[in-house]
This record gives structure tokens, C-alpha cells and sequence, in this order.
């Protein structure tokens, strides 16, 4: 009996049960559907959702639980020979001395790792993928295969028998209890609010198991290096040796040249963001006629929907010539990839972000402000200056601060166009490299899990989330502060 | 039919009586896009009268009240023909610079609108903009002078530093009026100044009202009766975009001519 048999009877039980629910209902009322306390649909629904929901949530427990219990009962009824001869076959002669001469009274005896060897050997047997398995085994697991086979069949169709009872047992109460009182609606109203609470706690919890994901794997990198010579060290250079003999492979994990380097980039891009957005904003909400604002708005926010990618491709063949160009025009070194072009690109793509939140505080500010300053006899632009941006002024700070975290966050414009060294240096000509670029770097193709150089990329990935969540409860905190005031 | 419209709409008797016209209007007529909000309006507003305008909602007494210091402007359908005048100068002349304008024919607004700054930078915002005043001790003696007659003086002075927007409803309406006092406008029309307060600061504004005519001349808008009858000298009656009848508040109250004016008087529409 596949799970996915068990999960079709139960739609079908519960779509069943809303069309019970509802005739139910009807007969019940005698004809009279205004004398029942809820709408018809809202008994349907009552029968549905109990008939459904708690059998579903068992199958999803189940499947959640099923794995690691057949493994334990598994593992426990191997008998130590069986262990012994597949430990023989597949683990060390090293290895297999000691575990013969230690004395073995089951699979308890072996490491975590042979342990979980020997147990894909047994579920590829047990699923008929024999030709995975090394045929010296076979005969010493077949016993064990055919265990998980019959404990797998066992609880699928115990499950299947529960949920039946569940969803029928279900059904027959809440057909019961439908009566002309009955507060189906507020019954249904109720299920409804524990979705959406579930809802939002499933992503709230993901929240928090990212971060505990980051927590633990950079607190496997702190083992190997210190913390501060982390956040303080000038140096960064992640190669550590994979064999001893390994020339210029000594690890120097000095975040500080990254966080000046992502800070460059992000300064640059504001210097671009913050104007052209800000006082494109201001010109399509108080310049433009409506009729240049309608078609402006939208296509600047085209900009918002163009891939990062795409950036990465004209930061890299347009902008970053063009800056090298200027700079040799200049007589100024210039490297190819220089902080300056990656950062008026991110610039750019940032522009439609600013624009458009600072166009909605512009327009919340009261249009009496402005009549006021109008009647005095200021102009347009003083109006603007002395009374529109100083109402707006908190709106304005939260769309700065967000833009910010974002700059800070992007990663691919920098990939392409910032380079990889990692150059202490606040000169925006120069190549440097930022937080999130070195992340992908160390996590892009086959890499040693345990070495301080991976692991170093959760931390950096760490002290960049804590970054940008401070960035944007400061943001969240003025703009707040900022509606609480005019609506 | 044109010199008729005239003679019922113009006092004749004022040029007797020693009055000077401040502003006048003939034949103002305004479009919001193709609809037409004014017919014609020909009214004269005397130096140092307090005119009220009256009329049902809609009539276009308040799209008139900002034709005259091109308000109006600030909507883009908005479109304004006939002949605007203060002193001798044509208010709707292209030539003519609107920030001139609005500095001496100033606005009192219907809500209550201080900028979000110290009741101080309130006062001095016009005076700065035009360059009234430049030394801070001259700023001190307008800040000090605007309150004083707005009659808000005593209840902020030990407070000027501290936001507009913190005193209260009718507080705030007299600082609207002492800021556009502080531009020592000639002009200064109020557009409902006193329907967002309560009765106790709209006798405080009414009173008010009454000492700045010496210096002012005043154009207000109200809905409410008494209060056209308690402050103005003369009263214009706006019906559907028409002007019916303007004249001294006192004939317009006890005798009025059109039977439209009577009629929103005495209560039976409006």
C-alpha cells in the first residue's frame, strides 16, 4: 500500500465528507437554510476538515519518523555474524582486527560511518538494487533486507488502516454533532486561524533554523581559528594544505579586507543610488506631469526586474572599460576590475529600489504641508528643500538603510566585475573582493567539508546576516516611527 | 444683459463712501478640465473690509477665494479666464512672478497646517524665503511681532523651540495666521480657517479676525452664518459657480434681494 495511495483515499474521504456535511445540513434544517446557525458550505467544510486533517497530519508524522525507526529495529535484530561477515568484506583489514578481537554483539559495535554503509547495503538490497551491492555481502544481509521489507510493508498498511479509522471515526462524530445550532462557521473560522498560524510559524522557524545552521557551522570555524583573528586580521587567504607537502598553502583567515572591500563597493553604489533615486523620486512626484510620471515610474522599475546576472554582464563589458579608459585618460591606475565600476553598476540596479520607496513617503506627506509653503510664497524647489524632505526625512533614512543591506547582500555584479583579491585598500580603483563573493567562491565546486577553508564561509555568512538584520531593524524602526507620525 | 450683471454685483454707492478697491474681478471664469466650476464672477474687495463668501458646497466659493492668489495653479486641469486685479496690477499677467504674488496676498488654510518644525522656524519660514529679514535679532522682532498680533504670544513665547505641531487645534490655525502675518502680506484670504476647531478658538480666531482688518484686507470663506455675520463688513453669496449677490453683510442678512440668497439664509437649502 504506497503512502501516496493512503494521501488520494483521504482527499477523496474529505471531499466526500464536505458534500455529506452539507446535505446533512440541509436536511436537518428542514428546508430552511436561514434557520441553521452557519451557511450549509460552512458544515461542509466543518466535515471536511476533521475527516482530512488529523489523518494527513498522521501521515506526515509518520513519514517524518518512519526512516530512522525500521533502521533501529533493523539493526537491533542483526545477528553479530551477519555484522561480522559484512564487516569483513567492507571495512579495513585494519579496521576488522579490531572489531573481531574487541568481540562483537551486533551492529552497536561499528562506527557511525561503516554503520551507515552497511545500511544503504541492506536498503538497496531490500529495494531490489542488488547491483549496487558488493555480491561478497549479500548472503550475510539478505536476512536483514528482507527484515526492513516486511517491517516497511507492515507500517504502510497499519498507517493506511489508522487513517481510514481516523477519517471514518471523524466523519461519524461530525455528522453527529450537525444540528440547526451548531457553530460550524465558527468551528471552520477557528481551523483557518491555525493554518495561518502554522503558516507563519513554519517560516518563522526556518528563520531561525537558518541562522542556527549558520550558528553551529561557523562555531565548527572558531574551533580551527580564533574569532579574533577573524574579525580583526588584515589578511585573508583561504588555502589551507590538503597534503603536508603542499607549498604556499598557509591559511590567513583576516576577514578585515573582505569587510572593507564590501563596504567600498556598498559606499560607491550609494554615492550612485541615493542621488539618481532620490531625486528621481522627487521629480516624478513633484515635477513630472501625470502623464510623464505614468509611464516614467514603471520603466524605471524595469530596472528592479532586470536579473543581477545582466548587471554582472554590462558591469563587466561596459562600464568597467569605460572606467579603465577614464582612468588611463587620466593618468590613474586603474585595475580591470575595479570596486568603482562593480559599485555604479549595484548603484544602478539599486536606483529603482530607493526611487520608489522614497516616492511613497514623498507622496505621504501631506499636500496641506505644501499648499501651506505654496501660500507663503516659496517656490517648487524651496517647498521641497524646507518642507517636503524634512517631513519625509525618516522615510527617506528606512529606504536608505534597506538599499543598503541589499548592497551589502548582492553578490553576482561583484563576482563578475569586483574580482577576487582581497586588497586592503579603500582606493575605488582598486580590485578588491567582498563577503558574499569569497562565500561563493569557497562554496562553488568540490570542496572539503571539514576544512577551516569551507567553514570559514559560514562565518562569513554569519557576521553578514547579523549585518544586514541589524541594517534592517534600524530601517524597519525609523519608517515606523515615520508612519506613526502623518497617518 | 452684461452691464446689468454689473450693476447688481458692483456696489455702486462705495467710490461715494471713500472706499479704496484692493482686488477686483470681472468676468472670472475657471475650467477644471472641460467643466466650467465659475460663470463670470465681477466682485470688488475694499482695503481694510473683511469679505466673506458664502454658499452652498461645491457653489465655487473656495475655487475663487484661490484664483486670487493663483492657488490654482498648483492643479494641472485648471484653467482661469477674465480679468484679476490687485491694485493695478493683472494677477493672472504671465509676466507676472506668483512668488510676489502669494507674498502679498497671503493664505489661511482650512485644516490647521504647520510645518513639522519649532513654532519659531514656523514664523521665519516666509520672511527667509523673501529675504525679509537677515540679522537674528530681526527675526526675533517678526517672530515676536507675527505672535503678538495672531494673538498666540503669551501662550508660547517660553515655548518658541519646540514643534507646531505639538499645540493645539486652534493654537495651530492662529500660528498659520501669525506665519502669514510675518510675510506682511496686503491680502490675506482664509479658506475655512475655523471648521476644523471648536467654538471656544473659533471665537478666538473670529476676535482675531476683527483686529487684523486694521491692517489686512481679509477674503474668508465660511460655512457657518453667524460667523460671515459677526466678522465681515460684506458679504458675496455663490450659488452653482454664480455669483447671486454681494453687498453689506447687514443688507445681505436682513433684505436680501435674490430669493436664492433668502432661501440659503433662512435655511431652507444648502
Amino acid at each position: 500500500m504506497p503512502i501516496q495511495l493512503t494521501v488520494a483515499v483521504l482527499l477523496i474521504l474529505s471531499a466526500i465528507g464536505y458534500w455529506i456535511g452539507r446535505q446533512r445540513a440541509m436536511s436537518v434544517s428542514g428546508g430552511r437554510v436561514a434557520s441553521l446557525h452557519s451557511v450549509p458550505n460552512y458544515y461542509g467544510s466543518f466535515v471536511a476538515v476533521w475527516a482530512g486533517i488529523p489523518a494527513l497530519l498522521l501521515v506526515l508524522f509518520f513519514l517524518m519518523l518512519k526512516g530512522p525507526v525500521i533502521e533501529m529495529l533493523v539493526l537491533g535484530a542483526m545477528s553479530p555474524d551477519a555484522v561480522l561477515s559484512w564487516a569483513k568484506a567492507s571495512i579495513s583489514p585494519n579496521d576488522f582486527q579490531a572489531l573481531s578481537t574487541a568481540g562483537i554483539a551486533g551492529a552497536d559495535a561499528l562506527a557511525e560511518t561503516q554503520r551507515n554503509l552497511m545500511m544503504i547495503n541492506i536498503r538497496n538490497l531490500a529495494t531490489g538494487q542488488e547491483r549496487f551491492v558488493n555480491p561478497a555481502v549479500v548472503d550475510a544481509l539478505l536476512p536483514a533486507a528482507q527484515h526492513m521489507q516486511h517491517l516497511e510493508a507492515t507500517s504502510r498498511w497499519s498507517l493506511f488502516a489508522i487513517c481510514m479509522a481516523i477519517a471514518a471515526g471523524a466523519l461519524f462524530i461530525t455528522h453527529r454533532k450537525i444540528t440547526p445550532q451548531f457553530r460550524a462557521r465558527n468551528n471552520v473560522e477557528r481551523v483557518v486561524t491555525w493554518g495561518l498560524i502554522v503558516c507563519s510559524v513554519i517560516a518563522i522557524l526556518t528563520t531561525v533554523g537558518i541562522v542556527l545552521s549558520l550558528l553551529f557551522e561557523s562555531m565548527r570555524f572558531f574551533a580551527r581559528v580564533s574569532p579574533v583573528e577573524f574579525l580583526f586580521g588584515l589578511q585573508w587567504s583561504p588555502q589551507t594544505a590538503i597534503r603536508a607537502d603542499q607549498v604556499g598553502a598557509s591559511g590567513a583567515f583576516g576577514a578585515i579586507p573582505l569587510f572593507t572591500g564590501t563596504l567600498l563597493i556598498a559606499t560607491v553604489a550609494m554615492a550612485v543610488a541615493l542621488p539618481l533615486g532620490l531625486l528621481s523620486a522627487i521629480y516624478l512626484s513633484e515635477y513630472a506631469p501625470r502623464r510623464v510620471r505614468d509611464t516614467v515610474k514603471p520603466v524605471l522599475e524595469i530596472l528592479a526586474g532586470i536579473p543581477t546576472v545582466v548587471y554582472g554582464f554590462f558591469a563587466i563589458l561596459t562600464v568597467a572599460p569605460f572606467v579603465r579608459d577614464m582612468g588611463v585618460a587620466l593618468g590613474l591606475p586603474v585595475s580591470s576590475n575595479s570596486a568603482l565600476a562593480a559599485g555604479i553598476v549595484m548603484g544602478i540596479m539599486i536606483v529603482p529600489f530607493v526611487s520608489s520607496l522614497s516616492d511613497d513617503v514623498i507622496n505621504a506627506v501631506p499636500q496641506s504641508l505644501r499648499d501651506g509653503s505654496y501660500g507663503l510664497g516659496a517656490t517648487r524647489s524651496e517647498t521641497i528643500r524646507q518642507v517636503i524632505l524634512p517631513a519625509a526625512l525618516p522615510g527617506i533614512v528606512g529606504a536608505f538603510l534597506l538599499a543598503v543591506s541589499r548592497a551589502i547582500g548582492e553578490t553576482m555584479i561583484v563576482v563578475m566585475a569586483a574580482g577576487m583579491a582581497a586588497n586592503l585598500t579603500f582606493n575605488p580603483l582598486d580590485a578588491v573582493t567582498t563577503v558574499t563573493v569569497q562565500i561563493a567562491a569557497l562554496l562553488t565546486g568540490d570542496q572539503e567539508f571539514e576544512s577551516a577553508k569551507t567553514l570559514s564561509a559560514f562565518a562569513l555568512g554569519f557576521v553578514l546576516f547579523f549585518a544586514t538584520l541589524a541594517l534592517n531593524v534600524v530601517a524597519l524602526r525609523v519608517v515606523q516611527k515615520y508612519r506613526e507620525k502623518y497617518d | 444683459m452684461e452691464a446689468m450683471t454689473m450693476s447688481q454685483t458692483v456696489d455702486p454707492g462705495a467710490a461715494a463712501a471713500g472706499k479704496i478697491v484692493k482686488m477686483s474681478s470681472r468676468g472670472t471664469k475657471v475650467f477644471y478640465g472641460e467643466k466650467r466650476a465659475l460663470h463670470g464672477i465681477d466682485v470688488d474687495i475694499y482695503r481694510n473690509e473683511v469679505l466673506a463668501l458664502i454658499g452652498p458646497s461645491g457653489c465655487g466659493k473656495s475655487t475663487f477665494l484661490r484664483t486670487l492668489n493663483r492657488m490654482n495653479d498648483t492643479i494641472d486641469i485648471c484653467r482661469v479666464e477674465g480679468k484679476l486685479m490687485l491694485d493695478d496690477q493683472d494677477i493672472y499677467d504671465p509676466k507676472l512672478d506668483v512668488v510676489q504674488l502669494r507674498a502679498r496676498v497671503g493664505m489661511v488654510f482650512q485644516k490647521p497646517n504647520p510645518f513639522p518644525k519649532s513654532i519659531y522656524e514656523n514664523i521665519i519660514y516666509g520672511p527667509k524665503l523673501h529675504g525679509l529679514a537677515t540679522r537674528k535679532d530681526e527675526f526675533d522682532a517678526i517672530v515676536e511681532a507675527s505672535l503678538q498680533r495672531a494673538g498666540l504670544w503669551n501662550e508660547v513665547k517660553d515655548r518658541l523651540l519646540e514643534p507646531g505641531t505639538g499645540l493645539s487645534g486652534g493654537q495651530q490655525q492662529r500660528l498659520c495666521i501669525a506665519r502669514a502675518i510675518a510675510v506682511s502680506p496686503e491680502v490675506i484670504l482664509m479658506d475655512e480657517p475655523c471648521s476644523a476647531l471648536d467654538p471656544i478658538a473659533t471665537a478666538h480666531i473670529e476676535e482675531l479676525i476683527d483686529e487684523l482688518r486694521e491692517n489686512f484686507t481679509i477674503v474668508i470663506v465660511t460655512h457657518n452664518m453667524q460667523q460671515a455675520a459677526r466678522v465681515s463688513q460684506r458679504t458675496a453669496f455663490f450659488h452653482l459657480g454664480d455669483l447671486v449677490e454681494v453687498g453689506e453683510t447687514e443688507d445681505i442678512f436682513t433684505n436680501p434681494r435674490d430669493e436664492r440668497t433668502q432661501g440659503y439664509i433662512t435655511g431652507r437649502y444648502g
